[in-house]
């Protein structure tokens, strides 16, 4: 296909330079900063990596690096689980009654202010008299990212032409068999598409993980938030560059990862 | 599915093998068969028999429930009523791995993740086959359907054509007793539809293998088919070969939808041997032979098709002493449609209808053609008419 790409005029320039520095200067200030040798977070003083060794010798940092990188693969996982088992049910299962009113609740969460999902599972382990700290805030961001997962593993799965899993059960496999042999392998970049994207969001968090984890448990997003209400240290750059490269890096396997997936969405739709 | 000895010929296994009833034998029995989706009766008490070694047509309009019909027998969906007897077992609720046929789908449904070979080897491994079998067989179905060298290729690396080969691989692969063909040639383009046409029922002869196919296209289930049931409205309306049913349809429904037709509806007015006589409002009366089944008096239309009806200047010639069977219409050319092989003129009546005929351009020249406005003489025989109830 192709397409006539139209050149940009200087008004779509200007615009769209205005909206890449309000969105990116920040951070490239921060990411600028991480590498200063001043204490004095306004006051440039040379280039150094010394906030990344202080960051490195930091214990309750980088404890709370490794319980925020636990909590997201593990709601990550279950979540991908889940969302994709959810997905299908959706879109493969026979129409159900109140199969509307299912979908809908399984996307509620997307536009669910984090503070009522956050509340509201506090009220629930409280509840439950559950310890909270590493599960209840896995937990948690599992019910966060459910429904990306979902969303995500729900678009493929629609775009996938039915009779493909009808031909493989025409040549000799069990419903469930041609789903594992024809359908999980077409529809796996959107899973880990998802996954990745459930990781992310898990890493994000600040909301929901300060409602629902407990004393001596802090993520790494709690733990920056009280830091800086002490005020801004430049450690804390140091901390943030690196989240954000490691984002930057999931993201883009992430679309890469969907890209191969819609790119082979395209063969499979018949000519 | 028998499982035959490996690195034998194709044609003569199917031919031997157990599995395949001898051509002839009956195979396959539908009896009063319904499938209802909410309130639309898709497919409305079919019954139909179909023998070994047949290339059967379902022909009807979208919506006529024939892909209905078709994915019942594959087992995607399962009638409401009625029996699906395949070598005298009831497969009505079987599931589709179950059942010893195999569909080539409209869309072929290749798996876009798996190449040539492997879409081809995928029932067999289904199957059980050994490694090597497989190998053997995939090897015969390749070069089967040409597709020598294309092995390593995945489908969206395939032309239109190589696509619809392999679909037509992997179906014949795990040799089914019956072949379902859902619309196999809708995607092709026209040269390539009649030549696939013609490689279709050589390979269906060589193999002896039972084919279904599914068709909107008159054309397509003429040439191939060896019967063709047409659908209506979830019903056959008809079963017969393909002659039969372009030259003796059941219905003014069918008379209609296979190929051109001329009707002239009217009322009986007389009985004289084996000929009636037609009294109609639109070409006046015509004397028609008796129907096979007798009718009695009543309202009737009189068809006839386009290529059955002779043009002349002056009126029918050679035909001397037969001049009273001969029905004579004249009038003027309407309208002139010419289509290369044959000619279709829209002769306007002095009796007040329409009449077309199909004139062969047997002549480079057009002497012989005909031109706006010219008054012709318009003939055919009694034999040339079929009579319909209206």
């Amino acid at each position: 296909m192709m397409r006539k790409v139209s050149r940009l005029s200087r008004f779509n320039i200007a615009s769209l330079a205005l909206g890449l520095a309000f969105l990116y200067l920040p951070i490239l200030i921060l990411v600028l900063y991480s590498f200063n040798t001043s204490r004095l977070v306004t006051v440039w003083g040379g280039w150094s990596l010394r906030w990344y060794r202080e960051f490195f010798n930091d214990r309750a940092m980088i404890e709370a690096v490794w319980m925020s990188l636990r909590v997201a693969v593990a709601s990550a996982t279950i979540a991908t689980l889940l969302g994709t088992l959810a997905a299908v049910a959706l879109s493969r299962g026979e129409r159900f009654r109140g199969r509307t009113l299912f979908s809908g609740m399984l996307y509620a969460p997307l536009v669910m202010p984090e503070v009522i999902t956050g509340l509201s599972l506090l009220l629930l382990f409280v509840a439950l008299n559950a310890e909270r700290g590493f599960w209840t805030v896995t937990i948690a961001h599992t019910t966060l990212t459910m429904c990306f997962v979902a969303v995500v593993v729900q678009s493929r799965l629609g775009s996938l032409d039915r009779s493909l899993e009808e031909a493989a059960m025409d040549l000799g496999c069990n419903p469930v068999r041609a789903f594992v042999a024809v359908t999980l392998p077409l529809i796996a970049p959107a899973i880990v598409a998802g996954w990745m994207l459930a990781f992310t969001l898990s890493l994000d968090d600040l909301v929901i993980a300060s409602f629902t984890t407990g004393p001596g448990s802090a993520t790494l997003p709690i733990r920056i938030y009280s830091e800086v209400r002490l005020g801004v240290k430049p450690e804390i750059n140091a901390i943030c560059t690196l989240v954000i490269a490691l984002i930057a890096v999931v993201i883009v396997i992430a679309s890469l990862a969907s890209k191969l997936s819609s790119s082979q969405g395209e063969s499979a739709a018949p000519l | 599915m028998a499982e035959e000895l490996p690195g034998t010929n194709l044609a003569a296994d199917a031919a031997a093998g157990e599995a395949y009833p001898a051509a002839g034998q009956p195979l396959l029995r539908i009896e009063g068969v319904a499938k209802t989706f909410g309130t639309f009766r898709a497919v409305d008490g079919v019954s139909l028999d179909i023998k070994a070694g047949e290339f059967f047509a379902l022909l009807g309009p979208s919506g006529c429930g024939k892909t209905t019909l078709l994915r019942m027998l594959a087992g995607f969906e399962a009638p409401d009523e009625g029996r699906i007897l395949l070598g005298g077992k009831d497969i009505a609720q079987a599931l589709p791995h179950e059942r010893p046929i195999n569909m080539m789908f409209q869309n072929y449904a290749l798996f876009p993740h798996l190449s040539v070979r492997d879409n081809i080897a995928f029932g067999l491994k289904r199957a059980g086959m050994a490694r090597a079998d497989i190998a053997t067989r995939v090897g015969e179905m390749v070069a089967l359907v040409k597709l020598d060298g294309l092995e390593k290729r995945k489908p969206d690396q395939l032309s239109g054509g190589q696509r619809q080969r392999v679909a037509l691989a992997r179906a014949l692969a795990r040799r089914p007793q019956l072949l379902l063909l859902d619309e196999p040639l809708a995607a092709l383009d026209k040269k390539l539809r009649e030549s696939t046409q013609g490689e279709l029922m050589e390979l269906q002869r060589r193999l002896g293998m039972t084919f279904i196919i599914v068709t909107h296209d008159q054309e397509e289930a003429m040439t191939m088919a060896s019967r063709i049931g047409v659908m209506k409205s979830g019903k056959l309306a008809q079963i017969a070969p393909p002659r039969e049913l372009y030259e003796a349809p059941r219905s003014r429904w069918i008379a209609e939808f296979v190929g051109d037709i001329n009707l002239f509806d009217g009322e009986s007015r007389l009985r004289d041997g084996h000929r009636l006589v037609i009294g109609t409002r639109d070409a006046g009366t015509l004397v028609v032979a008796e129907p096979r089944e007798p009718v009695g008096a009543g309202r009737f239309a009189v068809a006839i098709r386009p290529e059955k009806v002779k043009l002349s200047r002056r009126g029918p010639v050679s035909e001397a002493g037969r001049e009273t069977a001969i029905n004579r219409l004249d009038g003027v050319i309407a309208d002139i449609c010419y289509l290369g092989g044959t000619t279709t003129y829209k002769v306007k009546l002095d009796t007040g209808g329409m009449l077309q005929a199909s004139v062969a351009n047997s002549a480079r020249t057009d002497v012989d053609a005909y031109s706006l406005n010219q008054n012709v003489v318009a003939w055919f025989t009694p034999d040339d008419c079929v009579v319909l109830p209206s």
